[in-house]
């Protein structure tokens, strides 16, 4: 399967016609975009090819330190995750929000369900094979199209940051024509990220008991844990929500073709009657699937995403509070060198090391913080009255296609 | 061949007793005229009171005595007491008259009075028992001719059997001596028949089954039907005469059996049907068809008019514990028909009492071809449930699920003109305390020969290949076939079209719960206000999927699965339709084969039994007449009843579809009343 999608032209879609305007909400929406006009990024366009994407990045620059103003690359998934990990390894970072990796994408469970639709093709009738396929074919690039909102939502992200976008390896990722030959990570490497995820989380939790003594910090530390856990479930919940009422359009969806075959089998009035249930049916769970994918637009995809960003403001906790406690570690060890008056000179370089790290750290995670509760707030309140706008809109439609579906067939009886 | 011959005279009184009904004008019109009215037209207030008169006495009558004098279960005074006034009483009587009657004055019907007098002078020597003729009915012709010695005398020494419990040695003769008396006296005015009845049962006492009622007589009949049948395989029916008991149950056992095959129950139905074809038949005959038809019609209009009949069931009560428990629901009637006793009455049922109901109109109505409402299904899981008294809510959803299809079904019944012309239905409305109808368990039994009864049908139903010549049917019967099928698919996706949104209902909940924790989480004030109170929007939304989900259940899949089983009984109908029809193919064939023993009889120029040959194919010229014409009348009524059926199920969708998308609707405005509240909070977090 081939699919091809630019987000950035309206017009593409053939299949779905929801996600069209909404889509591109998202990615204005999670992140605080400071329009400026030095470095714009978006992916103008997307192929996808058996189990790989192929994004193109579409950059606009006035920086000097590209060769040209504007410029497109083609980019894979694992090239994002590469820029994202050279961000979190960059020791120089340890004081940012480091803005979280897009999603890998996920087609497997839209390819399965096609190939069975395939396999049982001789076991239904065209119409609704048709439909079937329609149907798989929207769900897929629906997926296709939120793939590509979540990668591009994360270079938005890299170039509205005031340090991230002069970042070396992100200019790379943008205008290096070629392919960067990043590979994937072997068995071994995601063996050492693995230990070094466990030994993170128990070191976490021990970094995390330790008292802050700015205020601030503990109450952000004692709020991301909470509200971490929460948006997680709330993600997970949602998506729930969700997945039923997309069944529940599509069984309107079937009940809408069986009347239909009812409606044909005959030319008496009730026949009539069906059709016209059947015709309104058919309108209606268009209208609950938009309703379902624009709820899991706004709503789910909002969750995730700040289920993820806020990962990511823990995880800058979490280099803070290691910080402290090395500060903390190279202040006893300095008593105690002085106490004993040995080594003490290396003592206290370390102790000041130690010490400019923290600051340097806790001077910018704090405006970090701050930035990244604006930009929630934001990103909310823009999604939940979009969200609103929206249920109001299908309800109305709802409501407008039932009352004048009714009229007719009160008028007619 | 001497045999076969001895045999078959005694079919003619089963046989043509409905003939000789049709026929004969004088005396049948009497009661014919009554039956139509009693059946057909639910106005005409003249011909009421007669009948009412008739109705009462009689089912008193009927039930005192024969209580005190058969000491039979209460169950069978039941069945017995619809019958007189569903004009089954009217054959028992108009039998014997024709028979009188005919004798004198008409000659037409002169064929078949040969035959009735050779019948005597025959029966004797068979005729303990009068049945082997039903059995050769039925029997095929090859057996008649290949073993008649064997199957007479089978028959005739379990007939001894039976008889001689059964009849105590009175053979039919008396029994029907008897009944002419009943019968001149019955046309005078309503008074004496209470003394005829009384006399009659008096007489009849000695035999319980025979005596009491026309459903007896004919259950009688329909007993010789399993005479025939131990020579054919069931040895249960032999048991049958002996325990009048059981005899309900047997015959209708024996009903179910003969469905076996399309010729044994050819010949049940000889038995079962003159009682209840008759009411039909007059109509069909009395005046010609064509007229009869815009009669109906308009009659059918009237009584859409001036139906007044309103039926709730409510209440439902769980009485008495454990696995012996069960629902009682109130059937509440209000109606200003002056067929009831008063304008509103209560009764309690429980749900046996439905498909008790069910059973009895079933079996005196389906076979005439129409369409009887069949109940909701017994349902042992959700009755479990409830009987272990778990207060949950799928107990009380159950319990309301049926609550409601048992409405819809009473509703069914009785705007049904002719059903609901019916005594049981009157009785089941009206009578404070019913007997316990035809048991449950005697039910469940029921159902396990209905079970095999239905697979033998299918099995019959390949078998008979109907060269449909009724256009109309031939399209009708595809289209049925067609909807039922569309319809089976329309319920399955509706019915996961409520689990999904009883699961959207569910995870909406679930997610409203989890926004409000996100939001008391939330340390940006407006944030946390909007999070809460979206949460509340979850919440009420979570209440309208539940209230949606309970319309897509009750509005929606409730009809399609009512319908379901309307078009079920649809079908039967036209099953039965092609029974008659047979019925009188077989007859046909019968009379072939008659009239080329005739031809062979007459080249080997055998005269002495060629009067015998002769004898034999007027009675089944008389027997063809007779099958084709009620095969004419079923088609008529089936005809009838879909016309109907359709414009009821047209009703039925419109009335019910348009409820459902006005409830559709009213979830939508609920929707927008609920985010335009939300939308100024979302806009307030800043």
């Amino acid at each position: 399967i081939f699919l091809c999608v630019s987000p950035q032209q309206e017009g593409l879609d053939d299949g779905p016609d929801f996600l069209s305007e909404e889509d591109r909400g998202l990615r204005a929406v999670n992140v605080d975009l400071q329009t400026d006009a030095t470095l714009q990024v978006d992916i103008s366009d997307a192929l996808s090819e058996r189990d790989k994407v192929k994004f193109t990045v579409h950059t606009k620059s006035t920086l000097p330190n590209f060769k040209q103003n504007e410029f497109s690359v083609v980019r894979q998934h694992e090239e994002f995750i590469w820029l994202h990990d050279s961000f979190v390894e960059n020791e120089e970072y340890a004081g940012y929000i480091i803005p979280p990796a897009p999603p890998r994408p996920d087609f497997d469970a839209s390819r399965e369900k096609l190939q069975k639709l395939g396999e049982g093709e001789g076991s239904m009738t065209k119409e609704e094979f048709t439909k079937m396929k329609q149907e798989l074919e929207a769900e897929y690039l629906a997926i296709f199209k939120k793939t590509v909102a979540m990668h591009e939502v994360f270079l938005c992200r890299v170039a509205a940051h005031p340090v991230l976008r002069k970042d070396l390896n992100f200019h790379v990722f943008l205008e290096y024509n070629q392919d960067l030959s990043v590979r994937g990570k072997n068995k071994k490497e995601k063996l050492e990220d693995f230990f070094k995820n466990v030994v993170k989380s128990a070191d976490g939790v021990l970094v995390a008991g330790v008292k802050d003594v700015d205020d601030f910090f503990e109450h952000e530390k004692t709020f991301l844990l909470e509200y971490h856990n929460r948006v997680k479930d709330s993600s997970a919940k949602s998506d729930r929500m969700i997945r039923s009422h997309k069944s529940a359009a599509d069984d309107i969806n079937r009940i809408a073709s069986t009347l239909y075959t009812l409606g044909t089998q005959d030319s008496t009035d009730l026949c009539k009657f069906f059709l016209k249930v059947s015709e309104l049916f058919e309108k209606t769970r268009k209208i609950e699937a938009r309703v379902a994918a624009d709820e899991d637009l706004k709503l789910a995809d909002l969750l995730k995403y700040y289920l993820r960003e806020s990962q990511a403001a823990k995880d800058l906790l979490y280099r803070r509070g290691r910080a402290l406690v090395d500060y903390e570690n190279a202040n006893k060890a300095l008593d105690k060198a002085r106490a004993k008056n040995k080594d003490v000179l290396q003592a206290e370089t370390t102790q000041q090391v130690c010490c400019q790290k923290f600051e340097k750290i806790s001077e910018s995670a704090k405006q970090e913080l701050i930035d990244f509760k604006t930009r929630r707030v934001a990103a909310f309140r823009k999604n939940l009255v979009e969200l609103a706008e929206l249920e109001l809109k299908h309800a109305k439609g709802n409501l407008q296609l039932l009352q004048s579906c009714l009229g007719v067939l009160k008028g007619d009886t | 061949m001497a045999a076969s011959s001895e045999r078959s005279p005694p079919p003619f009184p089963d046989s043509e007793e409905p003939e000789l009904l049709e026929d004969s004008d004088e005396g049948a019109d009497a009661f014919t005229g009554t039956s139509i009215s009693e059946m057909d037209s639910p106005s005409p207030d003249s011909t009421k009171p007669p009948k009412d008169i008739f109705n009462e006495p009689l089912e008193d009558i009927f039930s005192d005595p024969l209580s005190n004098i058969n000491s039979e279960p209460q169950k069978k005074v039941d069945t017995k007491i619809p019958s007189p006034s569903s004009d089954e009483a009217v054959d028992l009587f108009s039998d014997p008259l024709d028979d009188d009657s005919e004798v004198v004055s008409s000659p037409e019907v002169q064929n078949p009075m040969p035959d009735l007098l050779n019948e005597p002078v025959q029966a004797p020597k068979s005729d303990v028992l009068g049945e082997p003729p039903v059995h050769k009915n039925a029997a095929r012709q090859q057996d008649i001719f290949e073993d008649p010695p064997k199957g007479s005398s089978k028959s005739s020494s379990v007939k001894k059997a039976a008889s001689a419990e059964l009849f105590s040695d009175e053979d039919e003769e008396d029994l029907f001596k008897e009944l002419p008396k009943v019968v001149t006296k019955k046309p005078q005015p309503s008074g004496p028949p209470v003394d005829v009845f009384t006399e009659v049962k008096s007489d009849v006492k000695v035999k319980p089954q025979v005596k009491d009622d026309p459903t007896d007589l004919f259950a009688e009949e329909a007993l010789t039907a399993p005479a025939p049948k131990p020579s054919a395989s069931s040895s249960s029916s032999r048991t049958n005469g002996v325990h009048s008991e059981e005899h309900d149950l047997f015959s209708e056992a024996t009903v179910e059996l003969s469905l076996d095959s399309p010729r044994n129950d050819r010949k049940k139905k000889d038995a079962v049907k003159p009682s209840v074809s008759a009411p039909v038949a007059p109509v069909a005959s009395s005046s010609s068809k064509a007229p009869s038809k815009t009669l109906e019609e308009l009659e059918e209009e009237e009584s859409e008019d001036t139906f007044d009949l309103n039926i709730s069931v409510t209440n439902p009560e769980k009485v008495g514990d454990g696995m012996n428990a069960y629902m009682a629901y109130k059937v509440s009637t209000q109606t200003s028909l002056t067929m009831f006793r008063s304008k509103t009455f209560t009764v309690r049922r429980r749900f046996s009492d439905f498909l008790g109901l069910y059973e009895k109109l079933s079996e005196k109505h389906l076979q005439n071809g129409y369409i009887v409402p069949p109940p909701p299904e017994k349902s042992i899981l959700g009755m479990t449930k409830v009987k272990v008294g778990k207060e949950d809510p799928s107990s009380a959803e159950f319990v309301e699920r049926r609550r409601a299809a048992l409405e819809r079904y009473l509703q069914r019944v009785v705007s049904h003109p002719s059903l609901l012309q019916d005594p049981d239905v009157r009785e089941f409305l009206e009578k404070e305390e019913l007997p316990r109808a035809v048991s449950t368990q005697a039910l469940s039994g029921a159902g396990f020969l209905k079970m095999l009864n239905k697979a033998t049908d299918a099995v019959s139903k390949m078998t008979i290949k109907m060269n449909e010549q009724d256009v109309w049917f031939d399209e009708k019967i595809q289209d049925v076939e067609n909807e039922e099928q569309h319809m089976r698919k329309l319920h399955v996706m509706v019915e996961s079209l409520v689990n999904h949104r009883k699961e959207l209902s569910g995870n909406t909940a679930v997610f409203a719960k989890s926004v409000a924790m996100l939001g008391s989480s939330e340390d940006n004030t407006a944030l946390s206000r909007a999070l809460s109170q979206l949460a509340e929007v979850e919440d009420r939304i979570e209440q309208l999927h539940q209230e949606q989900a309970a319309n897509d259940f009750f509005t929606f899949s409730e009809l399609l699965a009512d319908y379901i089983r309307l078009l079920g009984a649809v079908k039967g109908c036209f099953d039965q339709r092609m029974k008659a029809w047979q019925r009188w193919q077989d007859a046909e064939n019968m009379l072939q084969k008659k009239r080329e023993v005739e031809a062979k009889l007459l080249w080997a120029n055998k005269p002495d039994k060629l009067q015998q040959a002769k004898d034999e194919i007027a009675e089944w010229e008389a027997k063809v007449t007779q099958y084709e014409r009620e095969f004419e009348r079923i088609s008529a009524t089936v005809r009838k009843e879909v016309i109907r059926f359709d414009k009821e199920k047209a009703r039925d969708f419109k009335r019910q579809i348009i409820k459902y998308l006005e409830s559709l609707l009213n979830s939508q405005q609920q929707l927008i009343k609920y985010w335009e509240a939300f939308l100024p909070e979302a806009k307030a977090i800043a």
